[in-house]
């Protein structure tokens, strides 16, 4: 019978069917990081439970580290405890940890791949909403609540209701200064954050095929921002190129027979979907978001819309409270909105592809600076990120033009750490989610990819990264 | 052990809100708790509390019907972005027992099954009408939400079925100690892993 690729690692990982519904799924990779685990282990220890399988469980702090200088102590008392107690749990439990010493440190999203942990076929775990992220590589990367985290530290099985699937087939292929991101936030816009509900994506057709890696990973890391349960690509020869060596891939003869495996792993021809969106990616625009969820986006060339614009009465008061929570009137043009802040990072946008698109903006003719008034942050996705962006010079290329170069984290993605927005300041993101606060109470964020938030810092305000020549200094 | 949850009576807040994201049920400044109490405080907090942390006698939850509700109305997609159970605990420890939606978000509709806070999914016509119904009622409205019959009736005459998947209404109902039941498995756990061989990416019996 053809399958899918879901299908495909859905029936590889079925330890038992349950008679009212879900299987029980076993998980290949564990990932693990500081703000979802303290009370997943601290169950484990009142029941007198085991991490069963500490060798697939890999963790990280990411979220509220600070991202300044590493040898300074935390100053932040409440963060510095959720840092201790991962620390002190993975002793405990006996799990690999990459802490704030390690060069391997980075967002857990970014160090899974990077270190080749994350492989084809695997079935893969993480308290956090972004693990879709590993699906690039044809792995069935599912987010997951802290309760589930503590089920699978004890059992190394989650339970789970087999969820649908939909193709997202994208022909096509992506015009001069349109990125992965730009793909995923058209697609985003046009299925809404609920289209994908209950589905895992699988990206498909020429113009998937033709992204590197590190976009596929852009692509598939903002699917939850659709609403589906994981985004997948079938593994070709694009990933194993990319997993070849990793420290943690196989290696030799093994290497080789777990390539001829993966290379199964793909859709079978006629096999269906519940569901189906169609793109065209020479169609995509350089994306911009406009309001508070990352459907309420549209070309940098477009305008705010009107409330009057949609169709049902909540649309239309949602779209009225976000752009009151903006600060902008319908029909303002978005290229031009002057910004405060730019923000160069997270599990989306800061892998060294997105510094060196970012860097290449920067570098122009030489001369180029942050505008004045606007603060603009780099914050690279891991440590191994950082260094290699340093051996080819993008940190002074940044530093240069008046950016902040600044340790691997979460940061301003998410502002659980000191790497927050002001009420009121609008900021250029590279991030996934624009949502009220999420960067800081009050702030704005408008998503956008790595070189349109590059060129938004140059410019001190919103641009069409295609046409855009900024004025020799 | 969670709280079973077999039915529930009591007053509905109504949220006429789409999309609300868990950023805003519990924002994230409220993360860095290593337990799993003390979010009540935090719940809707942005909203809840003005930028000088007075109460903003605007939001829905604040208005003097909505005290002591424990059943919350809202709208399509409820709990999306975030993967955070932190925004389950608060709205339990608020004293929501059930959440009525259109539609809910995954991960936090099988966080929500994971604490006892019933997600109930009804027709987006039977929600206008319980909107309806508690405007109507000046905010003074209760419901019945009961899991075991899988009905929602005011008692005035609002009455509809709802589905629940059978595991997670069982999961509900006795409040399972989901891991313990896994545990049971125990042999079969064990059996998958040896088809599986050892370590980490040396898996032997890759069946697709």
């Amino acid at each position: 019978m053809s399958r899918t690729l879901f299908a495909k690692v859905w029936d590889a990982h079925i330890v038992e069917q349950l008679p009212e519904g879900p299987a029980l799924l076993y998980v290949d990779l564990h990932l693990v990081h500081e703000v979802t685990s303290p009370q997943a282990f601290e169950g484990l220890r009142r029941a007198g439970r085991q991490v069963r399988r500490p060798a697939l469980t890999v963790a990280t702090v990411d979220h509220n580290v600070p991202t300044g200088e590493r040898r300074a102590p935390i100053t932040d008392p409440i963060a510095a405890r959720q840092l201790d107690a991962l620390a002190a749990n993975a002793a405990e439990f006996g799990l690999e940890l990459f802490d704030l010493e390690s060069p391997q440190q980075g967002i857990v999203h970014v160090i899974g791949p990077e270190l080749g942990l994350t492989q084809p076929g695997m079935v893969i775990v993480c308290g956090d909403s972004h693990t879709a992220t590993h699906g690039a590589f044809g792995a069935l990367a599912l987010g997951i609540g802290t309760s589930e985290v503590e089920h699978v530290l004890a059992t190394q099985c989650l339970v789970c209701a087999r969820p649908a699937t939909m193709e997202a087939h994208v022909t096509g292929s992506l015009a001069d200064g349109v990125t992965a991101k730009d793909l995923i936030l058209a697609l985003i816009g046009r299925i809404g954050t609920a289209g994908a509900t209950g589905h895992v994506i699988e990206y498909t057709g020429t113009a998937i095929r033709a992204l590197s890696m590190e976009e596929r990973m852009t692509v598939c890391n903002m699917s939850i921002e659709g609403g589906a349960r994981a985004g997948m690509i079938a593994p070709d020869d694009t990933t194993f190129a990319y997993l070849a060596g990793r420290p943690r891939a196989p290696r030799g003869a093994a290497w080789e027979r777990v390539v001829a495996r993966w290379r199964e792993l793909g859709t079978d021809p006629g096999a269906s979907y519940d569901k189906r969106v169609d793109l065209d990616a020479s169609g995509v625009e350089p994306q911009v978001t406009w309001g508070t969820s990352p459907g309420m986006v549209t070309p940098v060339t477009g305008r705010v819309p009107s409330p009057g614009d949609f169709p049902t009465e909540a649309e239309r008061r949602a779209v009225a409270r976000a752009l009151e929570y903006m600060g902008l009137a319908p029909g303002t043009s978005l290229e031009g909105l002057p910004v405060d802040r730019v923000f160069l990072g997270s599990c989306t946008n800061a892998r060294i592809e997105d510094l060196r698109a970012a860097a290449r903006v920067v570098r122009g003719d030489g001369r180029r600076h942050v505008a004045p008034g606007v603060r603009a942050m780099v914050v690279p996705g891991s440590q191994q990120v950082k260094a290699q962006a340093e051996r080819e010079g993008l940190d002074r290329v940044f530093l240069e033009a008046g950016f902040e170069w600044r340790n691997s984290g979460c940061s301003m993605c998410l502002g659980m750490n000191a790497d927050m927005l002001q009420s009121g300041e609008r900021c250029a993101s590279t991030s996934n989610r624009n949502f009220e606060g999420r960067q800081g109470r009050g702030g704005r964020t408008h998503l956008m990819s790595p070189p349109m938030a590059a060129a938004a810092a140059l410019a001190g305000r919103i641009v069409d990264i295609r046409s855009w020549a900024p004025a020799a200094s | 052990m969670m709280e079973p949850y077999v039915r529930h009576t009591g007053r509905l807040a109504a949220l006429p809100r789409a999309n609300v994201d868990t950023d805003q049920i519990v924002p994230k400044q409220f993360l860095k708790r290593v337990e799993r109490t003390g979010f009540g405080p935090a719940l809707f907090h942005d909203w809840r509390f003005r930028a000088d942390g007075s109460l903003d006698p605007e939001f829905e939850l604040n208005v003097p019907a909505a005290r002591g509700a424990s059943i919350l109305l809202t709208l399509e997609n409820f709990g999306c972005g975030s993967s955070r159970e932190h925004a389950v605990w608060a709205l339990r420890e608020y004293g929501f027992r059930a959440i009525l939606a259109p539609s809910f978000a995954d991960i936090f509709f099988a966080n929500c099954c994971q604490n006892g806070l019933v997600p109930v999914r009804l027709l987006a016509q039977e929600i206008a009408e319980l909107f309806r119904r508690h405007r109507a009622a000046g905010g003074e409205y209760r419901l019945t939400v009961d899991l075991e019959e899988q009905r929602v009736d005011d008692g005035l005459g609002f009455r509809t079925a709802f589905a629940m998947e059978p595991y997670r209404r069982e999961m509900l109902l006795s409040g399972l100690d989901e891991i313990g039941r896994t545990l049971l498995a125990e042999d079969r756990i064990r059996a998958y892993e040896r088809t599986r061989g050892g370590g980490r990416g040396r898996r032997k019996g890759d069946r697709w």
